[in-house]
């Protein structure tokens, strides 16, 4: 079991830690006896928090710099222990301990009692999720082992935690550098009839939960390794609640696609029938389904997740840069990742005083912020509320993990951020002269957007470029755009980072929007568009319209493309056939080889 | 599921993780235990498949056991094996048994500069030929951005410290001190030009665990962890002229177990038989500046 131990600047933690190794007995021989040597060369006196001080800077320092793990085991199981550090410049530590944790210590020291760390901590510990937690009430030595400063600090610090809803399991009085209540009750505090630490360790419980809940699998991957002489085609991931078996019905999402399930796949073990709430493996599925890493696979009999793009949030932001709105960053929740904008804050807490702000316009570092976000693309999640697992995200900003969040809610029904935005433009669009009923009649056909898209190398820019030359040689007004060109062109500010994926989608949108109100056809390519990237087109593109031709294996989910076209045909055929269905929909009169 | 069943479950996930994410990513095998599991662990995420490069750094005084080991199995599993070596530090003999430098200098010049540079393509990679059974220069040179690594918290304090996926900076340099926050199990997986990111699939695993795991699923490991009659074997495996054996008399992984369990040896630090890690700085030196 993972435990963490959390609390304020030198109330003890990794006293504790040291006393809770010792005790049961985990310290090899020559550990204690270089740090005892360590003190003595430096003329310290030893305490058990130098154990766990390994790092020379961190000595030097005399704070845990870094959240460091700690082995041992009672006779009822193995743990892992996670320092985590008190210090306010080492938050991201402290939450990369704590979002591990099944299970919290909260050290607090008696004399100087309740301190800023002792209740941000509290704070992060429940945002993070950690359910069980039990107060350790150190350095009772120096309050004379006083039973009622015990229950006065119990008392005051209950009801911080009730006002952020956390109800701790116990609260234990201890002294750790002496050993009091540690491993065994301590004499001089006969007043105490609750457990020692060791023992509430061993009562705390393992999550078990999750396996009763609905199946959960977000897919990490899809596995075919032809080339081994294997051809299975694997879905790959960990499931994260639930249970799903041999036979049962799946239904992936965003997409939306269904399958069932024909075997559980797995190396060096016994043929599994059932795949359960932990475990890492994978399945084949009864029919070829086109779907991407980063779906949720689900039981579409049981309670299904929320799809959405617009969504309430709690975040908590540790990066050094704000959070700002406009911005484009990067989400990622269970397998999916997607680009996403902060929409709203609602309100803002400072984690370092507590304070509490409703008209914050950024996220600064340590705010934990009350947002709503929109992503460019519809995921699939639970309200945290629901099942914790597939409802915990964390923001990524110029390479880095930057925040860390739960989702509250859907607000799917909402207006979005792009339809705002495409609301507002079309409100203000200057219009000039010319009707655009007289430029059809003038250029001899009407304006239009055409995609080719599907996977890469199957000629679509070939395709593409020939069927501009063929309307050119039509003296139809057609231009075809290279998205090269705008990489290094319109989109050079954008570099090569994937945040920007939503941004780059909007600018040809946008070029669509003004080159078909000058009345052109307008081509370009764009590499495997999914259904999220047409449907952003389509609205930048509004007033005009789009038209989409699928070329190769069709990886849409719910679009239907106008056109689909083989990947291994003649150039001269397909652009026949494009120019065809431009007759039919009477975007041009006529074509001629 | 028991307590190695959740470890294996996790490694997997993180090794996973890593093949999804980065599109230039090797293992380093050091052929000992521990990286042995994880090579074991690659075969559990790819389903007996092991899609990634494995590299392991030669200083031609590896215990010549290992290296034999080492081409068995590259050849049994199919493994897309690589090796690098320090051959300018070679060839000048700037080498501790050569008697020109110190242990920690040896190290840093016939592991730390060879992966560094073995990494980052400078250096030439020889890679296993499946036809000819033998190495042959591979003209593959990208620098890997993705590196797993087999180490273990509990080894020893600074390992401890380490995040399953820690970035490295262009000069190979860990900073400890400020290191990216792992929420949940949302790892550091975008990293900047010219950084490469190290991904520790075992960080949570003890020795015991680990030994445990290579008696469950059986997994084949070096005759040097064991005594063959002598009454010592190699707790820790590395270059003959600085490792030692301990006096143990466990013949089998089983034996091991209980060794680890009850015997003498839970009071001896496992890499007690290194002699490098007790001259000044010792490992953390050594790590600080790209060692393993």
């Amino acid at each position: 079991m993972n435990i963490v131990i959390v609390g304020h600047v030198d109330h003890g933690k990794s006293t504790v830690i040291g006393r809770l190794l010792a005790d049961t007995g985990t310290l090899p021989k020559g550990k204690l006896e270089s740090v005892k040597e360590n003190c003595r060369r430096n003329s310290k006196p030893f305490e058990y928090a130098f154990l766990l001080d390994a790092l020379k800077d961190e000595q030097s320092q005399g704070i845990t710099i870094d959240m460091a793990r700690c082995f041992f085991k009672t006779a009822e199981r193995d743990y892992i222990i996670i320092d985590a550090p008190g210090h306010i410049e080492f938050l991201k530590n402290m939450i990369t301990g704590a979002s591990r944790a099944e299970s919290a210590l909260l050290v607090i020291d008696v004399d100087e009692g309740i301190r800023e760390n002792s209740k941000r901590h509290g704070q992060m510990v429940s945002m993070l999720g950690v359910k069980q937690v039990t107060v350790l009430v150190n350095k009772m030595d120096l309050v004379n082992f006083s039973e009622e400063v015990f229950e006065k600090l119990k008392a005051d610090y209950s009801d911080f935690l009730a006002q952020i809803k956390v109800k701790p399991v116990s609260f234990i009085p201890v002294s750790a550098r002496e050993g009091d209540n540690i491993a065994t009750l301590s004499g001089r505090m006969p007043w105490y009839k609750g457990a020692t630490v060791l023992q509430q360790l061993d009562r705390f419980t393992n999550n078990k939960q999750l396996q009763d809940k609905p199946f959960r699998f977000p897919v990490q991957d899809i596995y075919k390794f032809t080339r081994q002489n294997d051809d299975r085609r694997i879905v790959a991931g960990s499931v994260s609640a639930g249970s799903v078996s041999v036979g049962d019905e799946v239904l992936f999402l965003p997409s939306g696609k269904q399958s069932a399930i024909q075997s559980v796949e797995s190396f060096n073990t016994t043929p599994k029938q059932i795949a359960i709430t932990g475990e890492a493996l994978g399945f084949t599925l009864t029919t070829q389904i086109y779907i991407r890493p980063g779906e949720l696979m689900v039981k579409p009999s049981e309670p299904l997740p929320e799809v959405g793009t617009r969504f309430r949030v709690n975040i908590f932001w540790v990066g050094r840069a704000p959070m700002i709105m406009q911005k484009e960053y990067k989400l990622k929740i269970g397998s999916a990742r997607t680009s996403v904008k902060l929409a709203e804050i609602c309100n803002t807490l400072d984690a370092s005083d507590l304070s509490y702000s409703k008209n914050k316009h950024q996220l600064d570092c340590r705010d934990v912020g009350e947002c709503i976000l929109e992503t460019s693309r519809p995921i699939a999640f639970d309200p945290a509320s629901a099942s914790e697992t597939t409802g915990r995200f964390v923001i990524v900003d110029n390479y880095e993990i930057t925040g860390g969040g739960i989702v509250i809610e859907n607000l799917s029904t909402d207006e979005t951020l792009l339809q705002r935005h495409i609301r507002e433009r079309e409100n203000n669009w200057e219009k000039g002269l010319i009707r655009s009923e007289e430029r059809e009649l003038a250029n001899r056909h009407r304006a239009k957007f055409i995609v080719f898209t599907g996977v890469p190398g199957t000629g679509k820019r070939s395709v593409a470029k020939a069927l501009e030359q063929g309307l050119f040689a039509n003296r139809l007004n057609a231009y075809y755009l290279g998205v090269a060109n705008i990489d290094r062109g319109l989109d050079a500010d954008l570099g090569y980072h994937v945040d920007n994926a939503g941004e780059r989608m909007r600018r040809i949108g946008e070029l669509a929007r003004i080159l078909t109100d000058a009345g052109l056809i307008f081509i370009t390519t764009i590499d495997d568009a999914d259904d999220y990237d047409i449907e952003t087109l389509k609205q930048l593109n509004e007033p005009s319209d789009i038209l989409v031709v699928n070329m190769g294996e069709n990886g849409f989910s719910r679009y239907h493309p106008d056109l689909q076209l083989p990947a291994g045909g003649t150039i001269a055929d397909a652009v026949k056939e494009v120019a065809d269905m431009l007759k039919t929909k009477e975007i041009i009169i006529e074509y001629q080889i | 599921m028991d307590h190695l069943d959740k470890l294996e479950a996790q490694s997997v996930y993180i090794l996973r993780e890593a093949y999804r994410e980065f599109k230039s990513l090797c293992m380093l095998w050091s052929i000992g235990k521990d990286s042995t599991v994880m090579l074991w662990l690659a075969r559990k995420a790819f389903f007996g498949h092991v899609p990634i490069p494995l590299v392991h750094i030669d200083t031609h005084y590896k215990i010549p056991e290992m290296i034999l080991y080492r081409d068995r199995i590259a050849l049994e599993w199919n493994l897309n094996m690589m090796y690098g070596e320090n051959r300018e530090a070679l060839e000048s003999k700037l080498t501790f048994p050569d008697g020109n430098t110190d242990r920690i200098t040896c190290c840093k010049y016939l592991k730390s500069e060879a992966l560094k540079h073995t990494l980052s393509g400078e250096w030439p990679r020889y890679r296993m030929d499946h036809d000819l059974k033998h190495y042959v220069p591979d003209e593959g040179k990208e620098p890997y951005t993705g590196v797993i690594v087999g180490v273990r918290a509990d080894e020893e304090g600074s390992r401890s410290k380490e995040r399953y996926f820690s970035p490295r900076d262009k000069d190979n340099v860990w900073d400890v001190g400020d290191q990216p926050p792992e929420f949940w199990n949302q790892f550091k997986t975008d990293f900047s030009p010219g950084t490469h990111v190290r991904i520790h699939p075992l960080l949570d695993w003890t020795e015991l665990n680990i030994w445990e795991y290579i008696e469950r699923e059986k997994i084949p490991v070096v005759s040097l962890y064991f005594n063959q009659g002598s009454g010592t074997r190699y707790r820790s495996l590395g270059c003959y002229p600085c490792t030692n054996p301990v006096d143990s008399g466990s013949r089998t992984v089983s034996e091991i177990i209980d060794e680890l369990k009850s015997g003498r040896l839970s009071n001896i630090a496992e890499r007690s038989g290194r002699a490098q890690d007790s001259e000044d700085g010792g490992l953390e030196t050594l790590r600080r500046d790209g060692y393993m």
